[in-house]
Formats: C-alpha cells, sequence, structure tokens
C-alpha cells in the first residue's frame, strides 16, 4: 500500500484552476443579493487542478480497505461481497434519471421495482407488509417503535410508555426507543447468553409497549425460547419488536412472523448485499404483521384498480412521514436485483452457508482464543480474548495485528457482556480457503502473543499510518485543516 | 489485580462512596477505570439535581465504551468536580482520589445496603 498523507488543502497554490470561466459571467449580478447573504470573505477552498484532484483521490482510494480488497470479518455488520450487478442495475439511466417529484404514472417502474422487493421481503420475514421508507436500521427501529405507539395510542390505551431491551442489545435499541419517548426496561441475560425467561415474567405489565429483540441475538446464539417470550409479552398486552441486524443466518429458513414477532426492520445493507460502511447509504425496511399494516408510514404504495400503481399521501391511523420520499431508491434497486438474482434456491441457502462458515471458524479456533459460550452459533460468534490471558496482549493488539496481514479487524469490545469480546462474521460470500487463512493467521497472531507479545502491542507495523492516539484525537478533537498545526 | 481502598462503601455498578458527616462524596472505583480504558469525557449532574437511590446521574465515556453512572444513595447534588470537565484523565490516574459528584445524603441506611471493600474485591473476582 502506498504511503500518501496530503490533505486536498497541502496540494492548494493560489490561482490555479481545473477550468477557466468567464468571470463576468458568473460574477455579475452579485452585487443585486441583499447584503446578510454576501459573505465577507472568499471561502478558502483548495486551489488546484483536476489532475491535482484526480492524483489525490485515486491515492486515497488505495489506502482503504474493503470488502472488494480483503476479508472483512466485522461481527455484527454482515460485510457480505455485494455483487457487481447491483451496480449496474442501480446506474441504469431508466432508474438512475428519475426524480421523486415525477407524477406516478411516469414511475411505474420504479413503483413495481419498490411493490416487488416489499413483497419478496413479506415472503422472507412472514410479515404482512412492508415500508421500505426508513433510510437505515435505527431509522427503522425507530419507525417500527413509532408503528408500536400508534397501536397502543389507536386503541385509546395510553399507558404503555415503557419498552423491554435485553442487555446484550445493540446499543441502538435504548436509543431509538429513547427518541420514542419510550422508557426503558432492561432484561438480563443467563449465563448461556439467552434472555432471562424468569426474569422478564415480573417486568410485565399494563405499561409494557413491547419487547425488542435481536434473534439470533449480539452474542450470535438464537433464543430458543422466543415463543414462550412471545406468548408472555402478547398476554401482557405488548408487541414484539424484531432487530434484523442478525437476520443473515435465519434467510431461507426461519421467519420472524413465525416466531410471533410483530414489527421488525430489516438492514438491506447488511442481509440483502447493498454497500455497507462508508455512508452506504443503508436502508431499513419495516415489516409489520396484518393488524398493523395501518399504521405504517406514508407514503405507501398502492395498486389501482385498472392495475396501474400510485402513491398515496394519506392514511388513517399511519404513524405519520418518516421520509421526504420512498426511501434510498438506489438502495431498494440493489436489493431487488440481489434477490432476483440468487433467485428461490439459492436464496434459502444463505442462512445455512453463513451459519456454516462461523461455526467452521470458531470451532478451528477456539483452543486458541476464549470461547465464553461453547454453543453452536449462528452467523458469529464472540470470543473472550486470547485463551492464554497471562500475556498482557489485549484484543485490541490482536485486532490491529490482524491489520500487518491483510485482513479487517473484527468487531472488539462488544457485545459488552465479556471484556475482552471479539465478535467474528464471516458471512456466506467466502471461500473455505479464504476462511482457512484467515484461521491460520489467527492461530499464528496467538503463539506470537506468547513468543513476541511486543510485536502485537506494537501492531500494526504494515499500515500507511501506525497505531493512533485514540484517546487525545477523543479528548482534545482537532476539527480544523487550521488548527493541525 | 485493581486497588481497592478501605473505609468506603462499594455499588455493583462500581461506584464508591466516601461518608463526610451527612455528605455522601462518590467517583467511580479503580476496576471500573481500568475495564473502561483511558476515559475521554465525563457526563456530570446539575448542582441541586435530586437523586434517588439507584438513578443514572451521569455517564463516562473512553474510546471503548460509554458506561451510565448511578448513584448509590438518596439526595441532593451539592457539587460537581468540574475539573473532570477538561481532563477526565483524572479519573485513570487515581479513581480514588478524584471524586465526581457529593450528594447530601437524605436516607443514611442505604449506606447499609452497599459493600465494603472486601466484598467489593470478591464481586471483581468473580467477574
Amino acid at each position: 500500500m502506498k504511503y500518501y498523507d496530503k490533505l486536498i488543502f497541502d496540494l492548494s497554490k493560489e490561482g490555479r484552476r481545473g477550468c477557466s470561466l468567464p468571470v463576468r459571467k458568473w460574477t455579475a449580478g452579485l452585487d443585486e443579493l441583499p447584503a446578510v447573504l454576501l459573505r465577507e470573505e472568499a471561502p478558502e477552498l483548495p486551489q488546484v487542478s483536476e489532475l491535482d484532484v484526480v492524483r489525490h483521490y485515486t491515492n486515497l482510494s488505495q489506502m482503504n480497505f474493503g470488502v472488494d480488497s480483503g476479508f472483512y470479518p466485522l461481527g455484527s455488520c454482515t460485510m457480505k461481497y455485494n455483487p457487481k450487478i447491483n451496480e449496474e442495475i442501480a446506474a441504469h439511466p431508466g432508474f438512475s434519471g428519475l426524480h421523486p417529484l415525477q407524477p406516478a404514472r411516469t414511475v411505474q417502474g420504479a413503483l413495481e421495482v419498490y411493490r416487488e422487493l416489499a413483497r419478496s421481503l413479506s415472503e422472507i420475514t412472514g410479515m404482512a407488509e412492508f415500508t421500505l421508507n426508513p433510510f437505515a436500521g435505527a431509522h427503522g427501529e425507530l419507525t417500527g417503535l413509532m408503528v408500536i405507539r400508534q397501536y397502543h395510542i389507536s386503541r385509546g390505551d395510553l399507558k404503555r410508555t415503557r419498552i423491554i431491551v435485553p442487555d446484550s442489545a445493540h446499543g441502538t435499541n435504548p436509543a431509538s426507543a429513547a427518541v420514542c419517548g419510550l422508557d426503558i426496561v432492561q432484561v438480563k441475560s443467563k449465563e448461556n447468553g439467552l434472555v432471562d425467561v424468569e426474569d422478564l415474567k415480573p417486568l410485565l405489565d399494563d405499561t409494557i409497549a413491547g419487547i425488542m429483540m435481536t434473534n439470533p441475538n449480539t452474542l450470535g446464539l438464537f433464543e430458543k425460547d422466543i415463543k414462550e417470550i412471545a406468548a408472555l409479552v402478547h398476554e401482557c398486552g405488548g408487541l414484539l419488536y424484531y432487530d434484523g441486524a442478525n437476520m443473515n443466518p435465519l434467510i431461507g429458513k426461519v421467519r420472524p412472523g413465525d416466531m410471533g414477532f410483530d414489527v421488525l426492520h430489516l438492514n438491506l445493507h447488511k442481509s440483502f448485499s447493498t454497500p455497507h460502511g462508508g455512508g452506504g447509504p443503508g436502508s431499513g425496511p419495516v415489516g409489520v404483521a396484518a393488524h398493523l399494516v395501518k399504521h405504517l408510514p406514508w407514503p405507501r404504495v398502492v395498486e389501482l384498480e385498472d392495475g396501474t400503481l400510485d402513491l398515496v399521501n394519506e392514511n388513517g391511523g399511519s404513524c405519520g412521514r418518516i421520509s421526504g420520499f420512498m426511501g434510498n431508491f438506489g438502495v431498494i434497486l440493489r436489493a431487488y436485483t440481489y434477490i432476483l438474482m440468487l433467485g428461490r434456491q439459492n436464496v434459502k441457502m444463505v442462512g445455512p452457508l453463513a451459519v456454516l462458515a462461523a461455526n467452521y471458524i470458531k470451532e478451528s479456533l477456539k483452543d486458541c482464543f476464549k470461547l465464553p459460550i461453547p454453543s453452536v452459533c449462528k452467523h458469529e460468534f464472540v470470543f473472550d480474548g486470547l485463551a492464554d490471558q497471562t500475556t498482557g496482549v489485549t484484543t485490541l493488539d490482536v485486532a490491529k495485528r490482524l491489520l500487518d496481514y491483510g485482513f479487517h479487524a473484527p468487531t472488539i469490545y462488544f457485545p459488552l457482556l465479556f471484556h475482552q469480546a471479539i465478535m467474528i462474521e464471516p458471512t456466506e460470500t467466502e471461500s473455505k480457503e479464504t476462511l482457512d487463512g484467515f484461521i491460520d493467521i489467527m492461530k499464528h497472531i496467538a503463539r506470537e502473543a506468547s513468543e513476541d507479545p511486543d510485536s502485537l502491542k506494537t501492531a500494526p507495523h504494515t499500515t500507511p499510518v501506525r497505531r493512533l492516539d485514540e484517546t487525545t484525537a477523543a479528548r482534545q478533537p482537532v476539527l480544523k485543516y487550521k488548527d493541525i498545526n | 489485580m485493581a486497588k481497592t481502598v478501605e473505609g468506603l462503601y462499594y455499588s455493583e455498578s462500581h461506584e464508591w462512596v466516601k461518608v463526610e458527616g451527612d455528605v455522601a462524596v462518590i467517583g467511580i472505583t479503580d476496576y471500573a477505570q481500568h475495564s473502561m480504558g483511558d476515559l475521554s469525557y465525563v457526563d456530570m449532574p446539575e448542582v441541586d439535581d435530586e437523586l434517588e437511590a439507584g438513578d443514572e446521574f451521569g455517564a463516562v465515556e473512553s474510546v471503548k465504551a460509554a458506561s451510565d453512572l448511578y448513584s448509590p444513595v438518596s439526595g441532593t447534588v451539592i457539587e460537581v468536580n468540574e475539573e473532570l470537565e477538561d481532563a477526565p484523565e483524572l479519573l485513570n490516574e487515581d479513581a480514588f482520589a478524584n471524586w465526581i459528584i457529593k450528594v447530601k445524603m437524605t436516607d443514611r441506611s442505604e449506606l447499609e445496603g452497599l459493600m465494603d471493600a472486601a466484598a467489593y474485591e470478591a464481586m471483581c473476582a468473580e467477574a
């Protein structure tokens, strides 16, 4: 990897331009603007040639690590390969040239894609209907919780202002609930990592709006008591919310709707192969059971009597509008392409292969790394640091050392249940050769921890920048180019 | 091994309490600062805030995680350690020398529900 650390401002030379524009043509009339709208000083934009810009960003891009450059076992993120045909379809001018304010009759194809993806997701998850409008996972969570609140309010049941969240939940769950105006009640996990049903029972009363569950949970374990939990929560009048961040291992095998969930969100940028990281953008469709369809946000796509599709902007009982238009349509299109390319037969293989890959790594490494919960996992699993904990080598050191060997680091220090958590999720898209390569390096790192701990504590050695001082960056952040020196 | 200080009260959520008359001086334990790693921010309540035992009164953040702080006793916040606003690292340097808040207690009997140094050490050893 070539070392390159310049900022675009470093390249700036007074008067340099990418192209020359006739000055008067573009500045004429500025004096007609109200004074309050005029800046007093010219903005300090970098002055660079087109070639400067091209080289700068090409060099930066080569320092990047992505699924296209190597294995990316980031737990809880499902960094699966994003097939290139997704991009080809999304770039088709018939789609990319659409404007969100076009009349519905001129965008029938786009509305059909929206409706067909919603229909496919309904089939995969067992929910009655979907909105694809939310822009990302946490936005989907908020939307789903708004649906739950709207359901209780519509029944005149105003006491239900508390929501149960397990201690192993993604941090977004309590955050989304708080944004939705709900109070959070925590339920504990048992030794085996699953929600403690006995701890749950006393929490259930007529102030509970519902429970947010991730299944498999953040430890990669299937919540086996889900049917009992669903019955208990429904009995007390609450609803079940499914955090779909970990949907990948269930695809084609198990449906949240059949487990008793009333509302869920999916992450298209995780389970359905759309770009993830670097801003994605994401997409967090929300699916609901039949009795909640009327509470979905608008606009919604509906089929008219003549068979054409239209957008409905009002809906009695809806939780309201949560997006300007119809979500991140380019992402919706990519996810739909992914599902069609796999086809019904192959979609069913996604979950089983993801589970197989995770268990293969877990079993291969459990002698070198501490496995706190030694059961069959789903798509991911958690080690609690190295098996030999006498070396002083931490999880952070292991993660940094992996970078030297060309792998992206796994998720570390999450979930919080384990102090040295290393969370590994390989996904179904990696070959056995890649998994074996990763396993060999992890074993090698475990040996290094005993024989040469300093090589880990000072890692990484071969990356463009060495170990960053995250603490100083957090305590004294430098937020402006001008403040660097 | 994280250190403890004799004569203080300890909570399960890793706060310590030093009693000065009817005032509880509250901080986080050495074990807590060690688990969190280098702290980058301490969120503290306002003076005059009323707290019930078990209430969240702030949070500590590190590059690794954020963790809520819970008041082991009920009462009124009479002072917050403003030094921590600019220097959260003081808690890493010496968690027992640097308190976070002082609370005027309304119910001293709540102290009986807390642990002594030995019991707290035993709890941490199990974790």
